[in-house]
């Protein structure tokens, strides 16, 4: 102690400048590499601040209500109301079966999972799946649902490939917002009596309900702009004119059945490009192309808001 | 007081678990929910190997014929040379890669050591937006900016040439813009967020400690990144390269859309080519199933397959070393 004290007070003494191994070279690298680093967080928001501005000019006289509502035409601008149908009608369907099975498999990853090969065999299923490329498991899809199944191309083998797809990332939200939920909750409601079940369903995921939507919402945008998943499952063809009255699921003709062709806006804008026909390609692309961004948009933002709104609520009360 | 608690016998106190729970059905239940991912993924190896190895089984391709550069599917004999298709993803991921990790890596370390709060709260959610930008929509953008732009700002041969040496670059000018360079262009953007958040967490995951003690050395900021924050989240960053390289090899659409897909092995940036995905995208729809140019297309996405897999086997080797060391 004493050996130390003297010492600094010995070089205190001599007036060192406390960065001594910083020479005037490094001192210039650093200002540079600070720059360097800004201009990169900069460009970043440059590149979507462009994409942005450049879909907004695209659009402009092109998305109208009339765009949205009308059925596709050949002769004029016309509209993308089926395709759009069909990325919602897809959405609403994925999720339908997504949401649950993820959420419990959330739960059983974050409450119940022991250090076990099971637990390791799922953490390998879930990181493979995410690294598959999403035209295989495409491909999976028309092979076991449209091929074995003689399905064909239908709304239902469509989306249960695009679940498969996001099982993963969907299981991953949840557990991550699961496990969000501080430890001394779950010890509290077991010391007052509760079992595991009702720990879990009374307190810890009214708690992480928050992250759970933000899940929801961040795997729903996913969900929405795929379409390599879809090609080979739902179909590519130009979706007929809808009859919104013929409420019969099992007729393939009714616009509410899952056993139809379903080609999604993602896909519709493949389908337009690769068979490049039509006077108005362009128009309609770029107004298809800048509602999905404005979908991804209100996805995004919605999420952050969702979740901020929902955890200050829950934690005030 | 003391009756008062021999009337409430503690016993009581704890919730008699319902029928459900009894029957341990809650564990039950999540642990199929969550089993089920092995169940889609040992079903999905076994279709594709199934699918993938018919060319070889059925169809009575060697492998030798299969690792060759020629493809010519319509032919009397048809010949299915998968080299161009894999060695096009090969260059096409290596070429975005180049230019993504360096801007992911900054914009990583941006975040993580340099930004302020507010700049910070700007970048993340713009990152986030780049992430659920559809895969079409970047394709789109390819065709109708990046591409028309390559092609009229290039469009002679690019010599570069100094005086008494003489030329000592050239390479034949963009055609039509599509192109090895614009689909790396694209998937450097596509594979962008992906390097970046996981070298951001590598970054942060460093202990502040490593930090502060350098600083306190009286070493610059930047000299405490480069001798002690990058090599300490070395690893985490090379995870970071194995998982965008994964997700630019295995993107279909947009690259499809902006590479040009024809089938020869390219010379030149500048060249039009193609890569597995573009060619079953393409193909798929055009081949009855059960022929041989649809098994060669299922050969390519098992192809794709043993790249995904064994990136995820990489990407745990990486992380056991860091764990271990």
């Amino acid at each position: 102690m004493t050996a130390n004290a003297g010492s600094i007070g010995r070089s205190s003494g001599a007036k060192p400048s406390l960065k001594g191994k910083a020479s005037r070279g490094s001192i210039l690298a650093d200002r540079a590499a600070t720059v360097v680093l800004w201009g990169t967080g900069a460009l970043v928001l440059l590149i979507l601040g462009s994409i942005i501005l450049h879909f907004a000019m695209a659009a402009w006289g092109v998305v109208s209500l009339s765009f949205i509502l009308d059925n596709p035409s050949q002769t004029t601008l016309g509209g993308i109301m089926p395709v759009l149908w069909n990325s919602i009608y897809m959405l609403a369907l994925t999720m339908l079966i997504a949401v649950p099975v993820g959420l419990l498999g959330g739960i059983y990853m974050a409450e119940y999972a022991g250090d076990n090969i099971v637990t390791g065999a799922i953490r390998f299923a879930e990181e493979s799946i995410s690294s598959v490329p999403s035209i295989v498991v495409g491909l999976f899809g028309l092979i076991l649902f449209v091929d074995d199944f003689h399905w064909g191309f239908t709304a239902l083998a469509g989306a249960l490939a695009l679940t498969f797809f996001n099982l993963p990332l969907m299981t991953r939200l949840s557990e991550q917002a699961l496990r969000a939920v501080p430890q001394d909750e779950r010890s509290a409601s077991l010391a007052l009596g509760a079992t595991k079940w009702q720990t879990i369903r009374h307190v810890v995921v009214p708690l992480a309900i928050p992250g759970l939507i933000t899940g929801v919402i961040l795997t729903a945008g996913r969900v929405f702009g795929e379409a390599a998943v879809l090609l080979f499952t739902a179909g590519i063809g130009t979706p007929p004119h809808y009859n919104f009255m013929n409420l019969d699921i099992t007729n393939p003709t009714s616009p509410w059945s899952p056993f139809r062709p379903a080609t999604t806006l993602s896909v519709y804008i493949y389908k337009l490009n690769s068979e490049g026909l039509g006077a108005f390609k362009n128009q309609i692309v770029d107004g298809s192309a800048a509602i999905l961004i404005s979908m991804v948009l209100i996805f995004n933002l919605g999420a952050r808001f969702v979740g901020r709104v929902l955890s200050r609520k829950l934690t005030a009360s | 007081m003391a009756s008062l608690t021999s009337a409430y016998p503690t016993s009581k106190l704890r919730a008699k678990p319902g029928l459900l729970e009894r029957l341990d059905l809650p564990r039950r239940v999540v642990f199929v929910a969550a089993a089920s991912m092995i169940i889609v993924v040992a079903m999905l190896m076994i279709f594709i190997v199934w699918q993938g190895t018919q060319l070889f089984v059925k169809d009575g391709y060697s492998l030798g014929a299969i690792f060759d550069a020629k493809w010519d599917p319509l032919a009397d004999t048809p010949e299915f040379g998968i080299l161009p298709f894999i060695l096009g993803t090969i260059v096409v991921t290596a070429g975005a890669l180049l230019i993504s990790t360096p801007l992911s890596v900054g914009v990583a370390l941006f975040l993580s050591e340099v930004a302020p709060k507010w700049a910070k709260s700007i970048v993340q959610p713009a990152l986030e937006i780049f992430v659920g930008i559809p895969s079409v929509v970047w394709g789109w953008l390819g065709i109708t900016v990046l591409v028309p732009f390559l092609a009229d700002t290039f469009n002679g041969p690019i010599v570069i040439s100094l005086p008494i040496v003489g030329t000592i670059f050239s390479m034949p000018g963009f055609l039509t813009g599509f192109s090895w360079l614009a689909g790396s262009l694209v998937l450097s953007i596509m594979v962008l967020p992906t390097i970046t958040s996981v070298s951001y967490d590598a970054f942060r995951a460093v202990p502040q400690e490593l930090r502060t003690g350098s600083l306190a050395l009286g070493t610059t900021r930047w000299q405490m990144i480069r001798h002690i924050l990058i090599p300490s989240a070395l690893s985490g960053v090379l995870t970071a390269v194995v998982l965008g390289m994964t997700r630019a090899a295995g993107e279909a659409l947009a690259v499809q859309m902006v590479i040009g897909n024809s089938p020869t092995l390219p010379e030149a940036i500048t060249q039009p080519m193609t890569t597995l995905t573009s060619q079953i995208t393409l193909d798929m729809g055009n081949t009855v199933f059960g022929e041989p140019w649809q098994d060669a297309l299922w050969t390519m996405s098992l192809v794709l397959l043993v790249i995904s897999i064994t990136s995820v086997v990489l990407v745990r080797v990486i992380n056991k070393r860091r764990m271990g060391s």
